[in-house]
């Protein structure tokens, strides 16, 4: 009877961590789903994450304001997502490697902007939990959703930054399905000569595509150090960022798709945390190495390869189509 | 040949050397707003790598495994294929060269398992690159984001065995567990320039020669005990090799018509999906033979993954995009880069500017180089029809181009 | 206004559109030199010129892709200022590109309100847009459903998506970009019609097109472009094809070539019931067999798409075939590897060059081995031998004339011309038993097409088994001593070229049997 509440804690707690590890993916995925759709891969988002990830746990640090925090980690997102897309799209360079040279950029100047101010590693408080309560004493007191057994736990107890960004997924199928911002995105990543001519401006919708995917990965690089860990430290994403992208891949372009590879991703990382928590007789360089593999597999499963931009990668020029 | 061809061929040959100079400008704001002298710290950079005796020998020892990981990116990206593995494959031959001399040191003659451990190293990171390189060719999985999760793994993959089968007795007999195997036999040292010296009869030092200034510093690099070791020859021997073999063999020259144009070659019958993986394969070999150079000729132990990889896996990248993807110009850029990265060292320690500036530095290369390409490209593509009817075109496949 | 004055779509029209004094100048080009010409309302102005005569460049200087260097444009009488495709637009002018400019993963109604203001930002409005091409459909007789998915639409229903398109956006005068070069015959005849009614309508149409046949069916007037200058404009009534033919080339054209009779011998390629599917599981070939003897050319005719690329690459080991045997001299090579069946004794010239044929930023010398650079002479084991191969460039170039600074030019300096004539030097030189030749001139000047038709024809004579592809119905019927008709991935008939007329050819392009003609 013990052994069976204690697997019930056990994975309500991975459940939870599995919600809650899977904002930043989300985040930064979201942003390149855009980019992609539109053409562009954009292979700096690890460097843009880092960078948001110093920036906001700075401003929080000398400020204590967590949403001024984010602020300036989208601010600082949206401008290296300018750079990517002055690389990529107005001098055309090859996307793949430029994507590299951003995001070493973002790993160095995040790095060295922290051992020249903050030196070692501190902490902020984040972002808390928010609990669903009606009550006219407080926020976080009187009677809460987040009280109601095992779907309380779960769904109910997450931070504000990462409810924004599951929040985010309807909104960005909405904008692909329903609006002419979307319509234009789709077509000028499937046929730009087309866009063109009529009179769409592929650069300006990449540009914006890839700039909004930056401020997305700046936050999402914010919530992790404000949000998630409360810490910062040089290269803390390790390679979340390069997930990141092949999650569009794996999602098929779509919000929803990417939603899912985001949770099973996170979800996967939470059963390693636990089981290193619980000493589960797995070696913790296999579990930790299972995110990679996991992504190689995705990454080679034939199905979704239809829905990719016909033009991804492929800059434009009125001319050469 | 035209004026505007002719300038389009030498600016392909400055534009690194504009990318490096904007990069270092740059670096140099950065520097100035925390208040630091940008030309004490780039002084104290190119004078710690370049000038002296032991700055020469760090960097010259920064340079090989540079050169090597250059030139198999290099081969990569011109066979159409980029390996942004180099990191993974260079530890993963490591660990297989450090295996092969622990089991064969005390057992075979030392030159003969010097070279097995080097022929071990590179197949093992020509293994570690076919994998990604297979996926590309068969099922079009892209090969940037699978070989970073090969990087990770091979990291994962390291520490297991240097936690277990692979530990140093003498770590486990201590109850210390740190993460490293047992120290190779001597006799698989590769010879380091000071032992080749002797051999020759030159055993006297700089002082006792009356040589000075940087003429005594240079004897001194090549006569005098320090950590340059031959894998310098093992190096530039390789970047010998691999220019006859891109533009003198039928191999090579399929290898680069792959990389230019699939469809034009396919048609010709050359078999693609082979030579994609091939490229990705030597790519492979040559950064695995680089991190058996660094286990028998530096370290003689594997340790921590990412320290004997020290990034080598993408600062290679930056060398080899800054020499043009071509050998002759890959040798002087790694000299180039190994000179920075030591350079960073020093220059830490001189103005208290963390080394992780280089980081910065390489990223903006690679920035500037690749947004370049444009401005090269526009002066050197001049057709002479123009109102010339293109046919319609073939539905896009996912097919690289240039250097994709 | 009066009713009169207004168009089926509602819009006014646009009375007339003149272009004054047109240059435009490309590195090393005078693409346009002083051209003048204006359009009616009601009325159908061909223009006509080979390529390179500039008919695109002017086009695109009206729809607002270039910017010309002298001569304006009126409309109406008023000058008017043209920076983009959109000023293009909104003066009413529509463009119908001969490369349809749709997005394939898209519906009818999303490509029609691509770029357009929605009634309800940042909303679509794809009802209101789907209603509107319903009534612009049923005004013009066009018959395009809304909600069709583009990329499932056969080539016919695309291009009225793209008239539709245009009308869409008050295209009151519309271009015309070679707009039957991908129908049939029939379709030709159905869209003739339509074209025809929007002029009775009030439209002003100009029809871009170097087949004088069609011209002469359809337009009202015609203007012929040479070497950028615009030699004159003519009522159609008033000229004939060989007047129009003349002014196109600048002297007499020799429609007919000297084609002495053949002297074939044996089999040297055969097919034998070969069928194929493409990855999206449709039926690419169907049931094909056709042969090829020493000492004849056979030509392959047919509107591009149905099925000529797929029977190349079969042929070459490109294209994986589902049933039926290919045998190349007697030997059965079904299925063998591109290399195999280079070594067995093919050639093959694809249809896209620059794509397929060559490596444009490798040179010309380099690009001449790229078959058989494996071979002795040209390499000893694994190592190149530049001796030989540079030796061997420099007789190639000189025999076939290829127009080049030197043998290490990259082949993308070249000229389409020049490099068909490199591909051609490659694939002839390698002595092949059988050669199969994909649209050869396509976008080839007419001086090295002449060229290359005369190396065809001397090929043919020395033995060599050819099979010649091509979209050009003049080409196949100058070049071939029989003809083979394919539609839909099937032959439709094998005729002897004697007697035969375009017509019969027609009638098989467009899907009928021979046997039921």
């Amino acid at each position: 009877m013990n052994e069976n509440l204690t697997l019930l804690a056990i994975v309500l707690g991975i459940l939870h961590s599995g919600i809650r590890l899977a904002t930043p993916y989300l985040y930064a995925s979201l942003g390149e789903m855009f980019a992609q759709r539109s053409g562009v891969l954009n292979l700096g988002v690890e460097g843009i994450m880092l960078m948001g990830s110093f920036f906001g746990f700075y401003t929080v640090f000398e400020t204590q304001n967590m949403w001024l925090g984010l602020a300036v980690a989208g601010l600082v997102g949206a401008l290296m997502g300018l750079l990517m897309a002055l690389v990529s799209v107005t001098f055309k360079a090859e996307q793949g490697i430029s994507g590299i040279g951003l995001s070493l950029f973002g790993l160095g100047v995040s790095s060295l902007l922290f051992k020249m101010t903050l030196g070692t590693v501190e902490g902020v408080d984040g972002f808390s939990e928010l609990k669903f309560c009606l009550s006219s004493v407080g926020v976080n007191s009187g009677v809460c959703l987040s009280d109601l057994p095992v779907v309380g736990d779960i769904v109910f107890s997450h931070s504000l930054v990462t409810y924004l960004g599951y929040a985010l997924v309807p909104v960005a199928a909405w904008i692909l399905a329903r609006t002419t911002w979307g319509l234009k995105i789709k077509a000028v990543g499937q046929n730009p000569e087309a866009a063109d001519s009529l009179g769409v401006s592929v650069s300006a919708v990449r540009y914006a595509t890839v700039t909004l995917g930056g401020i997305f990965a700046g936050i999402a690089g914010a919530s992790l150090s404000i949000s998630l860990l409360g810490i910062f430290q040089e290269n803390m994403t390790n390679g979340i960022g390069f997930i990141a992208v092949a999650l569009v891949y794996f999602g098929g372009w779509s919000p929803w798709g990417v939603l899912a590879g985001s949770l099973l991703f996170s979800t996967v990382s939470a059963i390693q945390l636990w089981g290193q928590v619980l000493n589960l007789p797995i070696p913790s360089d296999v579990s930790v190495m299972l995110p990679y593999l996991l992504t190689i597999i995705a990454l080679a499963l034939p199905i979704r390869r239809a829905a990719q931009p016909a033009a991804l990668t492929k800059p434009f020029t009125r001319g050469e189509g | 040949m035209s004026i505007s061809y002719r300038l389009g061929r030498l600016l392909d040959v400055l534009v690194p050397f504009i990318a490096v100079g904007a990069a270092l400008a740059v670096g140099a704001i950065i520097l100035s707003f925390q208040d630091v002298n940008p030309f004490t710290a780039y002084e104290a950079m190119f004078s710690g790598a370049f000038t002296n005796k032991n700055g020469l020998a760090d960097t010259m020892v920064k340079m090989i495994p540079l050169l090597l990981v250059a030139l198999g990116v290099a081969i990569a990206f011109r066979g159409g294929v980029i390996n942004i593995g180099a990191e993974g494959q260079l530890i993963v031959g490591a660990v297989l060269t450090t295996y092969v001399g622990l089991q064969l040191g005390d057992r075979l003659p030392g030159p003969l398992v010097i070279v097995i451990g080097l022929a071990a190293g590179a197949l093992m990171g020509g293994f570690w690159a076919a994998i990604p390189g297979y996926l590309k060719a068969r099922l079009g999985v892209n090969e940037i984001l699978s070989t970073i999760m090969m990087n990770q793994i091979a990291i994962q993959v390291a520490f297991y065995l240097l936690r277990g089968p692979m530990i140093d007795p003498a770590e486990l007999a201590a109850g210390t567990n740190i993460p490293h195997s047992a120290r190779l036999p001597q006799s698989t040292d590769l010879p380091r320039f000071t032992d080749m010296a002797k051999w020759v009869g030159l055993d006297k030092s700089a002082a006792d020669l009356g040589l000075t200034g940087f003429a005594g510093e240079v004897y001194g690099l090549l006569v005098e005990p320090t950590r340059l070791h031959s894998g310098l020859i093992i190096a530039v021997v390789m970047a010998i090799l691999v220019y006859i073999f891109l533009w003198r063999t039928t191999i090579g020259y399929r290898i680069r018509a792959v990389g230019l144009n699939q469809a034009a070659s396919r048609y010709a019958g050359i078999n693609v999906q082979r030579y994609i993986v091939l490229s990705m394969t030597l790519g492979g070999m040559f950064a695995g033979l680089a991190g058996a150079v660094e286990i028998l000729g530096l370290h003689h132990r594997m340790f921590e993954p990412q320290a004997v990889s020290a990034g080598y896996g993408f600062s290679g990248i930056v060398v080899a995009l800054f020499g043009s993807l071509h050998p002759l110009g890959i040798i002087p850029s790694a000299l180039l880069f190994g000179g920075l990265l030591v350079g960073g060292d020093k220059m830490q320690r001189a103005v208290q500017v963390p080394q992780v500036l280089i980081t910065v530095i390489l990223g903006m290369v690679v920035l500037f180089v690749v947004s370049a390409d444009l401005w090269v490209r526009r002066r050197v593509n001049r057709r002479v029809s123009v109102d010339e009817e293109s046919p319609p075109k073939p539905p896009a496949e996912p097919s690289p181009e240039a250097a994709t | 206004m009066s009713e009169k004055n207004l168009l089926p779509s509602g819009l006014p029209r646009i009375e007339s559109l003149e272009m004054r004094g047109i240059v435009k100048r490309f590195p090393g080009v005078l693409a346009n030199d002083h051209v003048d010409f204006d359009v009616k309302a009601g009325e159908i102005h061909a223009l006509l010129g080979e390529n390179g005569a500039g008919k695109s460049t002017l086009m695109k200087i009206l729809y607002g892709l270039y910017a010309p260097e002298e001569g304006e444009i009126y409309l109406n009488g008023e000058k008017i200022n043209i920076n983009s495709p959109t000023d293009s637009i909104n003066h009413g002018i529509g463009m119908i590109h001969q490369h349809f400019m749709l997005v394939d993963t898209l519906n009818v109604a999303q490509n029609v309100a691509l770029g357009l203001k929605s009634t309800r930002e940042p909303r679509l409005d794809l009802d209101i847009v789907s209603e509107r091409i319903t009534e612009l459909s049923e005004a013009y007789g066009l018959h395009v459903d809304p909600q069709a998915n583009v990329g499932r639409l056969a080539v016919g229903e695309r291009q009225r998506v793209e008239i539709i398109k245009a009308l869409y956006r008050g295209a009151a005068l519309l271009v015309l970009d070679e707009p039957t070069a991908v129908l049939t015959p029939q379709e030709v005849d159905d869209v003739f019609v339509i074209f025809r009614q929007m002029a009775r309508d009030g439209h002003g149409l100009i029809f871009i097109s170097h087949k004088l046949d069609e011209i002469t069916a359809l337009t009202d007037r015609v203007t012929v472009l040479r070497d950028g200058k615009a030699i004159g404009t003519r009522p159609t009534s008033e000229v004939t094809k060989k007047d129009l033919a003349n002014m196109m080339v600048g002297r007499e054209v020799l429609l007919e070539r000297n084609r002495p009779p053949a002297e074939t011998g044996e089999v040297r390629l055969k097919l034998d019931n070969v069928s194929a599917f493409n990855d999206r599981e449709q039926q690419i070939l169907k049931n094909v067999s056709l042969e090829v003897r020493s000492g004849e050319i056979v030509g392959v005719a047919g509107v591009s798409g149905n099925g000529q690329r797929p029977l190349a690459e079969a042929i070459a080991g490109l294209q994986p075939t589902s049933e039926g045997s290919i045998f190349l001299e007697q030997r059965d090579v079904t299925g063998l590897a591109t290399i195999e069946m280079l070594r067995a004794g093919l050639s093959y010239i694809p249809e896209e060059r620059m794509h397929d044929g060559v490596i444009k930023d490798f040179s010309v010398a380099w690009n001449f081995i790229l078959q058989d650079h494996v071979r002795a002479p040209y390499s000893r084991g694994i190592f190149l031998n530049f001796k030989y191969i540079d030796q061997h460039s420099q007789e190639l170039i000189k025999s076939f004339n290829v127009k080049t600074p030197s043998r290490e030019t990259p082949v993308k300096n070249l000229s389409g011309g020049n490099i068909q004539k490199l591909i051609l030097a490659r694939e002839l030189d390698r002595r092949p038993r059988v050669l199969i030749a994909a649209q050869p001139t396509r976008g080839v000047d007419i001086g090295a097409t002449e060229y290359i038709h005369n190396q065809l024809l001397l090929q043919r004579a020395e033995g060599l088994a050819t099979l010649l592809i091509s979209e050009d119905l003049d080409e196949v019927m100058a070049l071939s001593d029989r003809i083979v008709v394919m539609f839909g991935g099937e032959i439709m008939g094998i005729v002897e070229n004697k007697g035969i007329s375009a017509e019969d050819l027609g009638l098989m392009m467009a899907g009928e049997r021979l046997d039921n003609a």
